[in-house]
């Protein structure tokens, strides 16, 4: 079954053309990576399928909830507000500098979402907190404030907030960009936990040995389109294009 | 006249400029929300409206406010001034409050990095459940600093209510300074603003370090 169908993304800046004529889909499941250079649009492509970045030609879809879809001239129509509200409670995005709540405290991050949002009762959203803190290793760290935390306990605990909302599909931008070498560790175990249990994910990362070990499918973005994908050992083993190459040379130097 | 009198007289309108002070605070802070919202709007018609508004609010003294908000209904349409003259005070004080309340919040608004917003759009927060739960707790304590700022003026300002004749303290205190050509009342004036602005800036205190949990 297909959680995310992204088909022909068109996006400029102005004259910049970020991204261009890209599609996408996703699988229950499947973990998908993508990598590229600077500025080849990982993020604007993310932003847009989260809803954060108006797209300006292309379809998008979530299970059966169409988005974005296309008029005759092909300018992309956003669905009404009930609709992409809908939509909104399938994804979940975690950012590169976490952007937690600072005025509430760990336990309130993962809390007050699901109450102001999901409506769920004090009780059913204190136990499902407890469970995913006590699942990113951040039991005792309930009560701190987020400023009182490391990069990496932060990270995760932005993990767990979008955790706690149930989101079929979980995104990522470059979730240890923010952080000092020694903490990146950390964060990249519980996202491989998850991939063992098979969260649907679409990870943004710079980690080529992350990316490797925990993806179903990479993808290789330059310049606003997808250069090649395939699964690890094929984009990472016997790279096709030559930018390809490139870029992992780049990276394994 | 004793120094006791003095200071008992001036006591009494002690009552008036405390409701200056706090009828002003009641209603500058919504009001300056509102017009912080004005002045924020996508409509350029109405933000570039409020901005001027501002501006004049903000140019021009406090005491030509008064007046104009107190005589002006008189010569303008021949509209009897009210005995009480707390109202067209209150009125005034709290406009003009409010103007520079409006900046303070907008300041403090668009201080706050566009990542708040995005993760509570993306949590599936509404505008108005972003702006209450998520920016709104976060601005308080940005602009804590220059409210209290403004509140230790405001205290100092309820003085100015002198120029329309509104019975608060340094408007008898004046009084009595001309009857007995003498300069103690000022002194007495002095004292009353000094005392009631350490308890503005105790309480402000208070109120930033209940804020200070988090940074
Ligand atoms: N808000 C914006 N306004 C104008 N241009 C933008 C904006 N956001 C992104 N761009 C441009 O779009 C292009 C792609 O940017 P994007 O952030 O998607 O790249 P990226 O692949 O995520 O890069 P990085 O690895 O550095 O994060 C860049 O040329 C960038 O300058
Ligand atoms: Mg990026």
């Amino acid at each position: 079954m297909k959680v995310l169908q992204i088909k022909n993304i068109e996006k400029s800046y102005g004259s910049n053309n970020v991204l261009k004529d890209i599609s996408l889909s996703v699988d229950m499941g499947e973990v998908v990576s993508i990598i590229g250079p600077s500025g080849s649009g990982k993020s604007t492509l993310l932003r847009c399928a989260t809803l954060l970045t108006e797209m300006d030609s292309g379809e998008l879809i979530y299970l059966d909830e169409c988005a974005v879809k296309n008029d005759e001239k092909g300018k992309a129509v956003y669905a009404d507000k009930a609709e992409l509200k809908k939509v909104r409670g399938i994804f979940g995005l975690v950012f590169q500098n976490f952007n937690l709540f600072p005025h509430y405290s760990v336990m309130k991050n993962l809390v007050d979402p699901q109450m102001t949002v999901l409506g769920r009762s004090k009780e059913a959203a204190e136990k499902k907190a407890v469970e995913l803190l006590d699942k990113m290793g951040l039991s005792e760290k309930a009560d701190f404030y987020p400023c009182m935390l490391s990069g990496g306990q932060q990270q995760r605990v932005a993990i767990a907030r979008a955790l706690a909302m149930d989101p079929t599909i979980l995104f990522f931008d470059e979730p240890t960009s923010a952080l000092d070498p020694e903490l990146t560790g950390e964060v990249l175990k519980v996202i491989k936990q998850l991939a063992e249990e098979k969260m649907t994910m679409v990870i943004v990362t710079h980690e080529m040995a992350f990316a490797r070990a925990v993806s179903n499918r990479v993808i290789f973005m330059d310049g606003g389109v997808i250069v090649e994908q395939g699964e690890p050992e094929e984009v990472f083993g016997n790279p096709q294009a030559e930018r390809t190459k490139q870029f992992l040379r780049n990276y394994q130097s | 006249m004793s120094l006791l009198t003095m200071i008992t007289k001036m006591a009494e309108g002690l009552g008036n400029t405390c409701a200056i002070f706090f009828l002003t605070l009641l209603f500058s802070l919504p009001l300056g929300m509102v017009i912080a919202f004005l002045r924020m709007s996508k409509s350029k018609i109405i933000s570039n409206f409020t901005r001027v508004i501002i501006a004049i609010l903000r140019g021009t003294p406090l005491m030509l406010q008064l007046i104009a908000v107190t005589y002006g209904p008189y010569y303008l349409f021949g509209i009897s001034i009210s005995r009480n003259k707390l109202i067209p005070v209150v009125i005034a004080f709290a406009i003009n409050y409010a103007a520079y309340f409006a900046e303070i919040y907008r300041s403090g608004i668009e201080s706050m990095p566009v990542g708040q917003y995005e993760a509570a759009e993306i949590l599936g927060y509404s505008k108005v459940q972003t702006f209450f739960r998520v920016i709104l707790p976060q601005v308080a304590k940005r602009i804590m600093p220059s409210i209290t700022n403004e509140v230790v003026t405001l205290v100092k300002d309820t003085s100015m209510a002198f120029t329309v004749s509104y019975q608060e303290m340094f408007t008898i205190g004046k009084q009595i300074a001309n009857s007995q050509t003498s300069f103690v009342p000022f002194v007495v004036a002095g004292a009353f603003y000094f005392i009631f602005n350490a308890i503005v800036d105790y309480v402000m205190g208070k109120v930033e370090k209940s804020m200070d949990y988090y940074e």
